[in-house]
């Protein structure tokens, strides 16, 4: 984490506010903090702003707000966000059927690791992850960390399309591909729950600064609830973590 | 390729969802002005080569941006104006002479829900504008609480852009410009670039001398605004567009401005471009001129609306000072 952090310029209409390098929770939560400080107090001519792992991308008007007066508003905005206090994290389950045709590679990842495939699904099913930043596709949660037991390089060559729900694995990073889309993450399982619809406001299940569970289930529960989303009847499991 | 878009969708970045919107919206805010349009509403944005569409009733159309060579039933028509249409009225769009996009704006604006608060399409996503996609043959667009006008309008000849077809382009350095070289940095700013045929929506992906990293080509994936000029590895630019996703894990050198962005969209593959330095002091200055100017021109629009009906092109051409 930085001393006092950065603000660049990413454009005419676009500051960051750059609080370390390196993907750390503690370095994460400073720009969740900042993210809702501005929500609470809107500083005048900031449009949006979007976390990520280390800084806070502020989108603004400069017709309205002169960038002196941006860099004022966020320095004290900044100095006052490190005493406020997060609302309690959410934490939401998300039941995962592992293997097979959900996911490909689980036996690859066991293979990499020297791990049978059932150490696999424990392990990356036995930790609640931070929801560090939402992106690449609308409602792809970055999630960390991995433990580095189970961890594994990307594809070499990415899958041109990769069905939405696809839990994978990048590294010592894991994610759940929200939409189909290419991608080069080794996939482990799926979820049957919509990570995205842009039918909802918010239309991301997930958000920055939330947990994110693994539940094993079987093929016919994941069926179950795959019906039950699509019907609109599924009940998310959320719990609430100090 | 013609899709349904607005000034964009905002707010949502944080979801990943991209902003979206016209890429050129100077030409969509100018087709908004001369449908008497507020200018948020919906037009179609038109891509090297337009459609040719039938009106089922009486409607008001306006054309601008790149020139396609409009025909109404069989008069050959101005971009930058704005016509009645009748019922059964053919309005055909062919290549684009120059420049790459254009917009067609209909008094009252296209009635296609709107999803997290705007018309725009994201193809990739497959939603929002019609039907989240790309419009084909035999789709029937509505219109808005149309209204007719019987007068034609126009944009003055005098402001109506220029595509070059190898503008310079303002850019500000940074956020990531410590993760080049000086050279590279030198090589962003002296070089030409061709844009490429994998460009579109998303990203303008260009060909030139290549930029030198100071070390990996890799950073910790943060927001990208549009306008980012990301390089990846392979030293070779990529612009961020309207459908951009709104993180990556490239450094960005530099960004385009709000105002030069436009003349980037009008760019087709084969164009060339090179980039010059602003501070952000006079990137500012000169977006506040951008927006006196289109406040201005919304004026002189409406003022000029004296022009006789349906002139023929000579006349047309008269009005807009193109000859006198």
């Amino acid at each position: 984490m930085y001393r006092e952090p950065r603000l660049l310029i990413a454009g005419d209409r676009a500051v960051v506010i750059e609080f370390g390098n390196a993907v750390s929770p503690e370095i994460n939560e400073r720009v969740r903090k900042l993210l809702l400080r501005i929500e609470k107090f809107p500083i005048r001519g900031v449009e949006e702003a979007v976390p990520t792992y280390r800084s806070l991308l502020i989108h603004y008007n400069p017709m309205l707000v002169p960038l002196e007066a941006l860099r004022d508003a966020v320095e004290t905005a900044v100095r006052e966000s490190m005493e406020m206090p997060l609302p309690k994290a959410r934490r939401v389950i998300l039941p995962t059927k592992y293997g097979g045709d959900r996911g490909p590679d689980l036996e690859y990842v066991a293979r990499y690791n020297k791990l049978a495939i059932e150490d696999v699904i424990r392990i990356h099913s036995g930790t609640d992850y931070l929801v560090y930043m939402i992106g690449f596709t609308p409602g792809f949660p970055y999630l960390g960390e991995l433990p580095r037991s189970i961890a594994c390089p990307r594809l070499s060559t990415p899958r041109v399309k990769v069905p939405a729900g696809s839990v994978g694995i990048a590294g010592t990073l894991t994610g759940v591909y929200s939409v189909d889309s290419p991608g080069g993450w080794r996939l482990i399982g799926q979820t049957p729950l919509k990570l995205f619809d842009e039918k909802l406001d918010p239309p991301s299940l997930l958000r920055s600064g939330d947990y994110a569970r693994f539940v094993p289930t079987s093929e016919e529960d994941f069926k179950r609830v795959e019906s039950e989303v699509r019907a609109g009847k599924y009940e998310l499991e959320i719990s609430y973590l100090d | 390729m013609t899709t349904i878009q607005d000034l964009g969708r905002f707010g949502y970045r944080r979801y990943g969802v991209p902003v979206c919107g016209g890429m050129d919206s100077f030409a969509l805010r100018i087709a908004n002005a001369l449908a008497d349009n507020s200018e948020e509403s919906a037009c179609l944005e038109m891509t090297l080569h337009g459609p040719t569409l039938r009106a089922l009733g009486p409607c008001y159309v306006a054309l601008t941006g790149a020139d396609m060579q409009p025909v109404l039933n069989d008069q050959r028509i101005e971009m930058w104006s704005a016509y009645p249409m009748k019922n059964g009225d053919v309005l055909s769009l062919q290549d684009a002479r120059r420049g790459c996009r254009s917009y067609m704006a209909v008094s009252g604006g296209f009635n296609v829900p709107r999803v997290l608060g705007s018309r725009s399409t994201y193809i990739r996503g497959n939603f929002g504008g019609y039907e989240g996609r790309v419009l084909r043959r035999g789709d029937i667009l509505r219109g808005e609480q149309m209204s007719v006008r019987s007068k034609v309008r126009y944009l003055g000849r005098e402001d109506i852009p220029d595509y070059l077809e190898s503008p310079k382009v303002k850019v500000l350095i940074g956020p990531q410009d410590d993760f080049f070289t000086e050279k590279g940095i030198e090589t962003l700013l002296s070089s030409e670039y061709e844009v490429t045929p994998e460009s579109d929506r998303m990203g303008y992906r260009l060909k030139g001398p290549p930029i030198e990293h100071s070390g990996e080509p890799e950073i910790i994936s943060d927001g990208v605004a549009v306008g980012a000029i990301q390089v990846p590895g392979s030293g070779m630019p990529i612009v961020a567009m309207r459908d951009a996703q709104t993180t990556g894990g490239y450094p960005k050198i530099a960004n385009i401005t709000y105002v030069d962005l436009e003349k980037m969209a009008q760019l087709r593959p084969g164009d060339k471009v090179k980039f010059e330095q602003v501070e952000l002091e006079e990137a500012h200055l000169l977006l506040h001129q951008y927006m006196q100017q289109l406040e201005n021109l919304r004026k002189k629009i409406k003022e000029r609306d004296v022009a006789p009906e349906f002139p023929d092109e000579e006349t047309l051409l008269r009005l807009q000072g193109a000859i006198t």
